[in-house]
């Protein structure tokens, strides 16, 4: 646990092909290869450029917020520094353990219990046996379970469900923290104990990569703010300016997201 | 740290490059497995938790399994053995170990195109390696194979075939199987999340095949065109296991199809794999 990290991302881009219909057919493929159209067909082939030549630098301590209206590849971003998805080109070195809350329900089956979904995602993390059991009581205890630990989630309320899914994504413990903002979603309702948890996890980790549309959030957390537009960098500096561009640019889009 | 209650991320370095060379590719496509056998035991618990929502709310479980692959070779071995002319005692060993290891063949093919589509969600929220699906699916039809095989012992016990130091013989064989259908998963996993047609095309392969390979007729019947058998690989496939497990001792032209088989669908498999890696996020 002592290699300190960093994340070094260099000249990025990610192009999305669209596959609509007609070219997920390998029949239609074959067709078109028969009648002599497929190198056309794959000149033509469609591709949303969703990050173009980004250049990231982060060391131990950075605090990184991503803004951007709805579809500028904050996102993409966050999935791309979590291996998720990988560039088409550029070159990129992450270092250190690494979490990534981009989905509320990552791995959370419906169908089993909560001890299974929280061994489970114990699993998903190559946690020893040992740390297994110490996975559950955490969770548990966080989430107010109780008895229900031993039953479906399907029949979990609402609540519970969130407490579990929220729990489940905050125990474990990275270097790199990447996360997007479906977790700060409905910010008033959320539980101190919840926000608390969030903070020490935010404090805890070593590199934070935010992403949201809320800038009192970037504000606190964050010492740095990449604006992303369309794929591109717009600014890149310390929060407050960027900020301030930002929101003195955009205030619409900012108000309206979320 | 904080919290002594709380667990650690794994640490981990990533690192690569777009427009890598093939070594490159290569490096990364060795990791992966390498990473998806460490989490074997999540490719384990995934492949059994599987089997157990599919039967979620039966009483009996995967044993239904057990009975309608019972009643199946029943039904088919009476009425084959009639239409061929054999002896009961003969046939119904043979049809029942073909029936449960061609079961097994087909729907691990089946299942195969689904490996990385169906989970979907896992893949576009965490990075993991791929291998750890190819391992779930096989370790589930590993499970269904096992319910399975109570009705070949039950066959076996009726008509009095007892195990023998030939049945070890197996053992190379069902190393093969489970380097295909590995081999399989990561083949077709990456082809059918660009392709999405090509699970009905698998499936209606595998029905021919299923006609065209000795399952339910013996290779015997077949008379001096036995002899161009091993050119259907699905034929060496199931040769290697049965027959030592039918007291014969598999050809070696058989042997020989088998392992060249093998070794082209890995080729064929790892090199479309190491391409297909870093694009498969993009596709499902």
């Amino acid at each position: 646990m002592t290699t300190e990290a960093s994340i070094d991302v260099e000249g990025i881009s990610v192009f999305f092909p669209l596959y609509h219909g007609s070219s997920r057919s390998l029949k239609k493929m074959v067709v078109a290869a028969a009648a002599g159209r497929l190198a056309k067909d794959q000149q033509q082939r469609i591709v949303v450029q969703a990050l173009r030549d980004i250049h990231l630098k982060l060391r131990s301590g950075d605090r990184l917020g991503l803004v951007g209206s709805n579809g500028a590849g904050k996102t993409t971003l966050l999935r791309v520094l979590a291996g998720i998805y990988e560039p088409v080109m550029g070159r990129m070195r992450i270092q250190g353990s690494l979490n990534a809350l981009l989905d509320p329900s990552l791995g959370m089956n419906a169908e089993l219990t909560g001890r299974e979904n929280i061994r489970l995602r114990g699993l998903y993390n190559g946690l020893p046996n040992a740390s297994l059991s110490r996975l559950e009581d955490d969770v548990a205890e966080f989430a107010e379970l109780g008895d229900f630990i031993d039953l479906p989630v399907r029949i979990y309320s609402a609540g519970m469900v969130v407490r579990l899914g929220f729990a489940l994504a905050t125990a474990i413990k990275p270097q790199i923290l990447l996360m997007d903002e479906w977790f700060l979603a409905g910010d008033a309702a959320f539980l101190e104990k919840a926000r608390h948890r969030l903070e020490e996890m935010v404090k805890g980790a070593d590199i934070l990569v935010l992403s949201s549309h809320q800038d009192e959030i970037v504000r606190a957390w964050c010492s740095r703010v990449l604006w992303l537009d369309q794929g591109k960098v717009r600014a890149d500096g310390p929060s407050g300016e960027v900020l301030d561009a930002y929101l003195g640019r955009e205030p619409a889009a900012a108000a309206s997201a979320e | 740290m904080n919290n002594g209650a709380t667990p650690l991320a794994r640490t981990a370095v990533l690192e690569f490059e777009a427009d890598m060379s093939t070594a490159g590719r290569h490096r990364l496509a060795v990791e992966d497995l390498r990473g998806g056998l460490r989490l074997w035991r999540l490719a384990w618990s995934l492949g059994w938790l599987d089997t157990r929502l599919r039967y979620r709310g039966s009483m009996l479980g995967p044993l239904w399994l057990t009975i309608s692959t019972g009643v199946m070779v029943g039904a088919l071995g009476f009425l084959y053995s009639a239409l061929f002319g054999m002896e009961i005692r003969e046939y119904l060993p043979f049809l029942s170990l073909s029936l449960v290891l061609w079961a097994f063949l087909s729907s691990l093919v089946s299942e195969a195109c689904t490996t990385f589509t169906e989970a979907e969600s896992i893949i576009r929220s965490v990075r993991m390696p791929f291998f750890v699906f190819s391992i779930r699916t096989l370790i589930r039809n590993v499970i269904v194979l096992a319910h399975n095989v109570i009705v070949i012992l039950i066959v076996f016990g009726i008509f009095a075939v007892w195990p023998n130091w030939n049945w070890l013989l197996i053992l190379p064989g069902l190393v093969l199987w489970i380097a295909d259908g590995l081999a399989l998963t990561l083949l077709l996993g990456a082809f059918c999340a660009r392709f999405r047609d090509i699970q009905p095309i698998v499936n209606s392969i595998m029905q021919i095949a299923f006609f065209l390979t000795p399952v339910i007729w013996k290779p015997e019947q077949l008379g001096t065109g036995a002899a161009k058998l091993p050119l259907n690989p699905f034929f060496d496939l199931m040769e290697v296991v049965r027959a030592p497990l039918l007291g014969h001792t598999p050809g070696v032209l058989v042997w020989v199809g088998a392992i060249l088989f093998s070794m082209a669908l890995w080729a064929v498999s790892w090199a479309l794999f190491i391409r297909a890696r870093g694009r498969v996020a993009f596709w499902i």
